[in-house]
């Protein structure tokens, strides 16, 4: 496991493996109690620095810390020195010197946990930076991927959407290739990086080639502030090539599921009775994230000695 | 005769070792004549080993002055100048206010005079306020006592095809040329970093290639257009080496430069997200920096600038989105030229002077810069090591910014001593008293 936590990529499958392994085990540790909670990093100060508003991802970090017993710190830039104009690197000096032990990073630029763990002593978590990832995020789908379908290698997995502008979609072409998985990303022309041929994944525009006998479909969420773009002409048009509908969701093999990152945009990228359909995890996925982020923040100090 | 060097045993050009007398602010001798000519209290310069050239000429400098006094000022970019081996710079006008009036361009002109470490020629903006909308009064900068010729949005790009004409055909009134930035702006719009396959794994808005080579064959047709001249800042694509190329051969009064950064550092150096490798235009491929040499190297661009661009630490030691694009130039364009061009076997010494101060003074219109070493020319020089290595420090450069891509990288050659006018400005390396060169005439230009 490296220091940080700033890319998917950086991830050995054995890492991989030993992290979602840890998920497991901490899933099976909380579930027979009736105060979901572990003693592990009792005395460890967790600081949820968030520069862009995350409600879900804050959330989840903030319960996972505190169910190992963590000391809890939620730093919004709104409303504090960072919106005096305080610099990342200041900020970064003043975490330091209140010794958080991990220093959770939301950002809207990409690359700035990166930066920030030049600057802080303990260790950073990506929590999603600009439309660079959110490894987490990839993990937790990992996660839920694994419970349904066990060993991910040689599984196809169709990822549709806004690559382009998803951090979500890098983290996970990344991870699940790691995995061995056979990644498909389906998304307009104009939503996908210039760069996509160098990704460990296959590309195609036509949706329902890809979804035929896939495994899982992940779903992107498609940022509509993007719009003016011209991405797309329009969303009724969008939705009716890129759309998840229950006919769509048939193409998919029997045994495979639906994800989606959330938010939704229902009726825009997937239908309504698609989200809450039998096939979908989504709601799995926002419970996967904590026990997730749980193996995550645990192993980043288990490295340092701190036990079970 | 007091104020008189002799510099012994230099090589000009990299070519016979030869004595070099340099008197009343021209050369007065070369050969065996030279020590005979120097009297007795003359300043000896010891020469051996060392390659003469006439002094650097850069076409693209920021010295950030006035407005960002904190980032440069015309004394220190001065010094960082005089030490790189130059002795006139052209300093761009996106300054705090826009050197968009005559009153601007003559008080940074005046300042560099003040100065004195190198001849401070400012470059007029294009459009007032360079926003791109109406033309600034180019004839009142040309008029002035700065004697504007170069006039740039530099920053941004004169992207409106019209007033891009209409430009160039106003500045063939006094002789003058467009400096295009050259970046169309809606295939730009947010962008951070080349657009490849590393801007899309790093997640960063892309700058493709494609809106540098756009708008230069857009203005290489205007230029053809209208009979005017057009001068290409900081190319950075083959495509852009392309494009030149293709006008060129069909007649275009056409000129282009490239950065020394853009020589040999590639976008995969903003993996680290250390905006200290942002730059506008961007680091593009290993196949563009190659392209851009080869280019360089049969004339097709025609000149090294610096495009140096100091920055205060708080624009750099922050995200890389949010930091400010740039990087310091002038002390180290001479030893990046040498490993990227003159070590490689792509450029001779000769070819070093051309594209580094023959060319980019003609360009600019300066008669006194660029000049051969010869007898009877104005003594603007520089006397360089080639076989010093330095490492660099950005804390020890002479600039009041230290955001240099070659932090502790170690370059080839160095800059042993600069001459302004005949007067020594750097000496061993070492920046001389700059009230003692401003006591010479600034030069004249065409």
């Amino acid at each position: 496991m490296p220091r940080h936590l700033l890319s998917a990529g950086q991830l050995s499958r054995d890492a991989v493996e030993h992290l979602l392994d840890t998920a497991q085990r901490i899933d099976q540790a909380i579930a027979g109690r009736e105060i979901r909670k572990l003693p592990t990093l009792r005395g460890r100060t967790v600081v949820n620095l968030f520069y862009e508003d995350s409600t879900r991802t804050r959330i989840s970090f903030e319960v996972a810390a505190k169910r190992l017993s963590a000391d809890v710190i939620n730093f919004s830039a709104k409303g504090s020195s960072v919106s005096k104009g305080e610099s990342l690197k200041d900020t970064a000096w003043t975490l330091q010197a209140m010794g958080a032990d991990i220093v959770v990073c939301r950002h809207s630029s990409s690359g700035a946990p990166q930066r920030l763990s030049n600057w802080v002593e303990g260790h950073v978590v990506n929590a999603g930076d600009g439309t660079h990832e959110h490894p987490t995020q990839a993990l937790l789908d990992a996660y839920t991927l694994r419970r349904h379908l066990g060993d991910l290698a040689g599984r196809r997995i169709v990822v549709v959407g806004d690559v382009l502008h998803s951090r979500v979609a890098r983290s996970n072409v990344l991870l699940l290739s790691t995995l061995g998985a056979d990644v498909t990303l389906v998304a307009p022309p104009t939503l996908l990086p210039v760069g996509v041929a160098a990704w460990p994944a296959q590309v195609d525009y036509d949706l329902d080639r890809a979804l035929r006998g896939a495994d899982a479909v992940m779903m992107l969420r498609v940022q509509r502030e993007r719009m003016g773009g011209a991405f797309f002409p329009t969303e009724r048009e969008y939705s009716r090539r890129y759309g998840l509908d229950a006919r769509r969701r048939d193409l998919i093999a029997g045994h495979g599921i639906v994800l989606h990152p959330g938010p939704m945009n229902r009726g825009m990228e997937i239908a309504h009775d698609v989200a809450d359909g039998p096939n979908s995890v989504i709601v799995e996925q926002v419970a996967n994230g904590v026990t997730v982020r749980m193996a995550v923040l645990y192993t980043l100090l288990a490295n340092e000695g701190a036990g079970v | 005769m007091s104020g008189t060097v002799l510099i012994t045993g230099t090589r000009p050009y990299g070519g016979e070792a030869v004595d070099v007398l340099l008197a009343d602010g021209v050369v007065a001798a070369i050969g065996a004549d030279a020590a005979a000519g120097a009297d007795a209290d003359a300043l000896r310069v010891d020469g051996a080993g060392t390659v003469l050239l006439p002094g650097l000429v850069d076409l693209h400098t920021h010295l950030r002055e006035p407005g960002r006094e904190d980032a440069e000022t015309v004394e220190t970019g001065s010094r960082a100048a005089a030490l790189g081996g130059y002795t006139a710079v052209f300093a761009m006008p996106n300054t705090d206010p826009t050197a968009d009036t005559a009153g601007v361009v003559e008080q940074v002109f005046r300042l560099g005079q003040a100065v004195g470490l190198v001849d401070v020629q400012p470059i007029g903006a294009v459009t007032v306020g360079r926003r791109g909308e109406r033309l600034a009064e180019l004839a009142a900068m040309a008029d002035s006592a700065a004697n504007v010729r170069v006039f740039s949005d530099d920053g941004d790009c004169v992207s409106d095809p019209l007033l891009m004409r209409r430009s160039l055909e106003y500045v063939k009134t006094f002789g003058g040329v467009i400096a295009q930035h050259a970046q169309e702006p809606r295939l730009t719009v947010g962008a951070q970093m080349h657009e490849g396959d590393v801007s899309a794994r790093l997640g960063m808005v892309g700058w493709p290639a494609v809106a540098e080579e756009a708008i230069i064959a857009r203005d290489c047709l205007l230029t053809d257009h209208v009979d005017s001249r057009l001068h290409v800042c900081h190319l950075s694509t083959a495509g852009s080496v392309a494009v030149i190329a293709a006008a060129k051969a069909r007649g275009t009064r056409v000129t282009a430069e490239v950065t020394p950064h853009h020589l040999v550092l590639t976008d995969t150096l903003a993996e680290d997200y250390d905006p200290v490798f942002k730059v506008n235009p961007p680091l593009r491929t290993a196949s563009d920096v190659e392209a851009v040499r080869r280019g360089l190297a049969d004339g097709t661009i025609d000149i090294v600038a610096t495009d140096h661009a100091p920055h205060a630490p708080q624009h750099k030691e922050c995200e890389w989105d949010q930091a400010s694009p740039g990087m310091l130039g002038l002390q180290t364009a001479l030893s990046v030229v040498v490993d990227t061009m003159v070590n490689p076997g792509l450029l001779d010494w000769r070819g070093v002077a051309r594209v580094m101060s023959e060319n980019p003074a003609a360009i600019g219109g300066l008669v006194d810069h660029g000049r051969p070493v010869a007898v009877g020319e104005p003594a603007n020089l520089t006397l360089v090591d080639p076989a010093a290595e330095w490492t660099v420090r950005g804390a020890e450069l002479a600039s009041l910014s230290a955001n240099t891509p070659f932090e502790g990288h170690v370059l080839p050659a160095r800059v042993v001593a600069t001459f302004l006018r005949g007067r020594p400005t750097v000496l061993d390396g070492r920046l001389q008293d700059p009230t003692a060169a401003a006591a010479t005439t600034p030069a004249g230009r065409s």
